[in-house]
């Protein structure tokens, strides 16, 4: 289908954007990648009256690293992120989950901010937000606030931006020495979305588990932390009891909904399935 | 406010301009107001690919862009990559090895082939499936498209 009517602009500046958002509400959508927005326009399940393109505005795309922090520019398309030797170096789980959002067309626009404001809980990127203690850079009129994603995502499609404020940018904490990840998702064609998938970093000492983060999507309505079974890791040997005991535990963390892939025992099946398979790929 | 836009972009080597409605996306703007019908309309939600097109050098889906934004880029569509002979060899080994059957995934499936040959010289299978999974074929079972790309890969290695 196609969308229905709707005004462009093309904003240069934040303040032109905010102007926009005060005068309009709920009737404007900003337009960053579009590659979900898109989507749902041409399905008509949004119907706008005007769409702010900030695509056109400067210094929202860059990827930069500190010390100890990785910063991702709202606008930073998912190929420059993939193909960015500063995030495989400092978010390693950031680099292994790129390959699997989306497909390279839609990589070449869609966005990394984009997709965290979105906050799709089948989308891989909020979901590794979470797991790598991320915090996001949100932006008014009076200036900025930073909020870390555990307060971020708050339900399906749900987060803590205000109507006119705008994501510009994402803090990623640098993966630090003796850190390990693992990323799994099961999808019916690679760069679907996932039915199910797992993102985790942590450290092994001694052979026992530590610092353990488990990020999941496709397994509620929002990306999930998966803290039960964090905690049922932690300080815990490296065995069999230990990874059945936090495949137990995710029964406490998710709650996935049944869809066209399954039923949610089916998805609760896979996440303890891939949680076993990222707990040996973490280790090995 | 105003639900039309002024644009101008290059179309395959040519500056165009024109006022469109806004809501317009890029390859019905192409299809419609360019008259190259070489890029087709499949899903427009962004799954088939069956609308690739190029902007600035990079493939996208052309029903999740709108013509609006592609304002002051270089689009290429099928018909400028055959006029230029850009994927000559890749058209010529989809027709030898008989990647076609209906054609219509054909365009945007040569225009990610293309892309993936420019950023891989030599992609395994399993990498060319994985590459081209954003575009469905839903005649061949993508084994002979597999194959052509692979012998164009090698051939453009010499």
């Amino acid at each position: 289908m196609k969308p229905a009517p709707f005004a462009y602009v093309r904003a240069e500046t934040l303040d032109q954007v905010f102007d926009l958002l005060d005068e309009y509400g709920d009737d404007a959508r900003i337009l960053a990648g579009g590659q979900s927005l898109m989507a749902t326009l041409n399905m008509r399940l949004s119907a706008p009256e005007v769409l702010i393109d900030i695509n056109s505005i400067p210094g929202l795309s860059d990827i930069s690293a500190d010390v100890d922090t990785l910063h991702i520019g709202a606008l930073a398309r998912h190929s420059d992120v993939l193909e960015s030797d500063l995030v495989r170096k400092h978010a390693p789980l950031v680099a292994k989950a790129m390959p699997h959002v989306a497909h390279q067309a839609i990589r070449n626009r869609g966005t990394f901010g984009g997709s965290v404001a979105f906050a799709d809980p089948a989308a891989e990127l909020p979901a590794v937000t979470r797991a790598l203690g991320a915090r996001f850079v949100l932006q008014g009129r009076d200036g900025k606030r930073t909020v870390a994603a555990d307060d971020f995502f708050q339900g399906l499609f749900e987060t803590d931006l205000k109507e006119n404020e705008i994501l510009v940018g994402t803090e990623i904490p640098a993966i630090k020495n003796g850190e390990r990840t693992a990323f799994l998702e099961l999808a019916r064609r690679h760069g679907d979305y996932a039915i199910v998938g797992i993102a985790v970093q942590g450290r092994l000492e001694d052979n026992s588990f530590a610092d353990m983060s488990l990020g999941f999507f496709g397994a509620g309505d929002q990306p999930i932390l998966a803290k039960t079974a964090m905690t049922a890791l932690n300080g815990q040997p490296n065995n069999d009891d230990t990874i059945k005991k936090a495949q137990d535990a995710l029964d406490a963390d998710l709650d996935p909904m049944p869809d066209l892939n399954g039923p949610a025992e089916m998805k609760m099946h896979l996440a303890r399935v891939l949680t076993k398979r990222a707990l040996a790929e973490l280790a090995a | 406010m105003d639900q039309n836009v002024d644009i101008t972009m290059k179309v395959n080597g040519q500056s165009v301009s024109r006022r469109i409605p806004a809501r317009t996306n890029l390859v019905d703007f192409v299809r419609y107001d360019m008259e190259l019908t070489g890029s087709h309309v499949g899903c427009e939600h962004g799954v088939c690919g069956a609308c690739t097109i190029r902007v600035n050098g990079d493939i996208v889906r052309g029903c999740l862009m709108l013509a609006a934004q592609a304002e002051g880029a270089e689009v290429e569509t099928i018909e400028g990559l055959t006029d230029t002979g850009e994927i000559a060899d890749l058209q010529k080994a989809f027709h030898e090895r008989n990647a076609v059957q209906c054609g219509f995934c054909t365009p945007g499936m040569l225009l990610t082939a293309q892309e993936l040959l420019q950023k891989h010289a030599s992609p395994s299978r399993e990498e060319i499936r994985e590459f081209i999974s954003g575009n469905y074929c839903r005649c061949t079972g993508y084994q002979a498209i597999v194959d052509a790309i692979e012998r164009v890969a090698e051939e453009r290695r010499g």
